[in-house]
């Protein structure tokens, strides 16, 4: 799980797409849904694939089913239907068991961040570490390094209750990241923050996906999804509306061009 | 590392918790307590209960003016019964001697010597004495007994009582016992229940512990060490407590009491490391029992 190991592994996917051969997805959904016990639809029947080293965002109404795509990922919950494979490995098959040492590859922002209330700043960071049997030297060299880079320094013994919103959501980011996860879900990362820190946060995620990470953020930050044109998915009532390539956060005026691309894209299976 | 981080957790969460931790700690040291004053005490109590065993005797007085030859004679027909140990005579004298130093106003009253000759003989199995007893008094079909020998006036034991005191030393063995189940089964239920309340209060602590890739045992590890560490604050205390006790009160009092300086009961570091055991047993097996059905989240 070194970053080190990151470059690396992302030279290959490209050594292998340059040969024709294009790298297995990292995520891929067939015919997902998910429908909550009171009735209310999470996922209707969504075909997903995201390939390794992408940046996707995933946008769409309050409601639309973006969270619950993140959960789905993480296996915080399953599938109704569908099968939902990650890095080739089929969620419905992992074991009770195996789901910690399945999370601990994928590093995750929660949209209520799910800090520990009541283990500082530093010790939130540090027990993602901890979980994995890191030793005491390397919570020693990661925990501070990532804890400088969300503008965290000062906060170091805070308690969560003692920080603002946005101070939070970043040290769920940090905790997320501390892993170096070769996949990183980010559920509203900048949902709290001022546009200034939002944009620190999201040159945070830019280095992460260019050293080879697959990055996928749900968000309503019209402004930064504008900035970066990444790909784009929209939900809307737990359906994908549209997926398109360096996209903007509105998909509601497509041009004649984009929405016959679009068309093509959900009539071909 | 591992250990030092569990640790750190489970001191952590005794702190968070501190009530329902004192209450699983003293229950621990309540059960314990008792068990460290029962366990000697039954021991002390089996000790003496034996050694009344052993001082069972069969009394086999002679008639009044018998000859020494028919207390040779009779002598030697005891020696021979089968499972007999000792044959020691009590000579008319002798008896008063004895009885009349316990006596004294009840014998001046008397005078005379009232006593006859007698024998007093030890079984080597103190059960066995009911057959010897058979032995030389045989009951007739009539249900009367008999003697074997006519120089025998009666043929004696003090089974009764004793089978009076081996029966009470049991029943207050059973139920010293019983309550000392009891009582353990308390204090785990109490443990039990400390770390469950310990893990309900962390439900949504623990969910994220989950999300964030702990594994179940990664989890339960603090909590297991702190029932453990309850127990044994626990265990450390009521041990410490018995030894003032016993310093305190018992030593003094030992010279005058057969029953506390009876040989039988064991140390007290022995004791110690046995309460300690339980100690540890108790809370582990309270935790488990909460750990097993609370932490399917
Ligand atoms: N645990 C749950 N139990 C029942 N229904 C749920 C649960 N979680 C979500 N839902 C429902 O599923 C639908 C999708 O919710 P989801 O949280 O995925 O939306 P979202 O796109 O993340 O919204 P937001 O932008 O507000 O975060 C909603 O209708 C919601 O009410
Ligand atoms: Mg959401």
């Amino acid at each position: 799980m070194a970053a080190t190991e990151q470059p690396s592994r992302a030279a290959a996917a490209l050594k292998r797409r340059a040969a024709g051969n294009p790298a297995p997805p990292v995520v891929e959904l067939r015919g997902v849904s998910k429908r909550y016990e009171g009735g209310d639809v999470g996922l209707d029947r969504v075909d997903l694939s995201i390939a390794r080293g992408e940046f996707v965002f995933v946008v769409g109404h309050s409601g639309s089913g973006k969270s619950t795509l993140m959960r789905l990922l993480i296996k915080e919950g399953d599938a109704t239907e569908g099968s939902i494979r990650v890095a080739g490995r089929d969620l419905g098959d992992l074991t009770r068991r195996k789901v910690p040492y399945y999370r601990r590859n994928i590093g995750m922002v929660f949209q209520d961040f799910k800090l520990l209330p009541n283990r500082t700043v530093h010790d939130n960071v540090a027990y993602a570490l901890q979980v994995t049997g890191a030793s005491r030297k390397e919570i020693r060299a990661k925990v501070p390094d990532i804890l400088r880079l969300t503008g965290l320094s000062t906060k170091l013994h805070n308690f969560p209750d003692q920080l603002s919103g946005g101070e939070q959501q970043r040290v769920a980011v940090a905790r997320a990241f501390v892993n170096h996860p070769p996949l990183l879900l980010a559920d509203e990362p900048t949902g709290n923050l001022d546009p200034e820190t939002s944009i620190g946060i999201m040159q945070l995620l830019y280095r992460i996906n260019r050293t080879g990470t697959t990055v996928v953020v749900a968000t309503h930050d019209v402004a930064m999804v504008d900035q970066m044109r990444r790909r784009v998915i929209e939900l809307q009532r737990g359906r994908i509306v549209r997926d398109q390539a360096a996209a903007r956060y509105s998909g509601g005026e497509p041009n004649t061009a984009e929405l016959g691309a679009l068309l093509k894209e959900h009539l071909e299976p | 590392m591992r250990l030092g981080f569990f640790l750190k957790e489970a001191l952590r969460s005794m702190k968070r918790n501190p009530i329902p931790s004192f209450a699983a700690m003293a229950s621990v040291l309540v059960t314990l307590l008792v068990l460290g004053v029962f366990i000697p005490v039954v021991q002390a109590t089996t000790g003496a209960a034996n050694e009344v065993r052993q001082k069972v005797s069969l009394e086999v007085y002679l008639k009044r003016n018998v000859t020494q030859d028919q207390i040779t004679h009779v002598r030697g027909i005891l020696a021979d019964q089968q499972g007999v140990k000792t044959v020691q005579f009590v000579s008319k004298a002798d008896a008063y001697k004895r009885e009349s130093k316990q006596n004294p106003e009840a014998y001046a009253l008397l005078g005379s010597n009232p006593l006859p000759d007698s024998f007093r003989i030890t079984p080597d199995n103190p059960d066995d004495i009911t057959a010897i007893r058979d032995a030389l008094a045989p009951t007739t079909a009539s249900g009367k007994r008999t003697v074997i020998d006519p120089a025998i006036d009666e043929v004696k034991n003090r089974k009764d009582e004793t089978d009076k005191i081996l029966t009470a030393t049991k029943v207050v063995k059973l139920a010293m016992l019983l309550l000392c189940g009891l009582l353990v089964v308390a204090s785990a239920l109490l443990v039990s229940n400390t770390i469950r309340l310990s893990l309900f209060s962390r439900r949504r602590e623990v969910e994220v512990m989950k999300l964030v890739g702990a594994t179940d045992w990664f989890i339960r590890w603090p909590f297991v060490i702190e029932g453990i560490i309850l127990g044994s604050l626990g265990g450390i205390l009521a041990i410490l407590m018995l030894a003032v006790g016993k310093i305190a009160f018992i030593d003094p009092l030992a010279a005058d009491f057969a029953l506390i300086s009876a040989p039988q009961t064991m140390s007290l570091g022995l004791l110690a490391l046995l309460l300690m055991l339980a100690a540890v047993g108790v809370s582990t097996l309270g935790s488990g029992l909460s750990l097993r059905r609370f932490l399917k989240v």
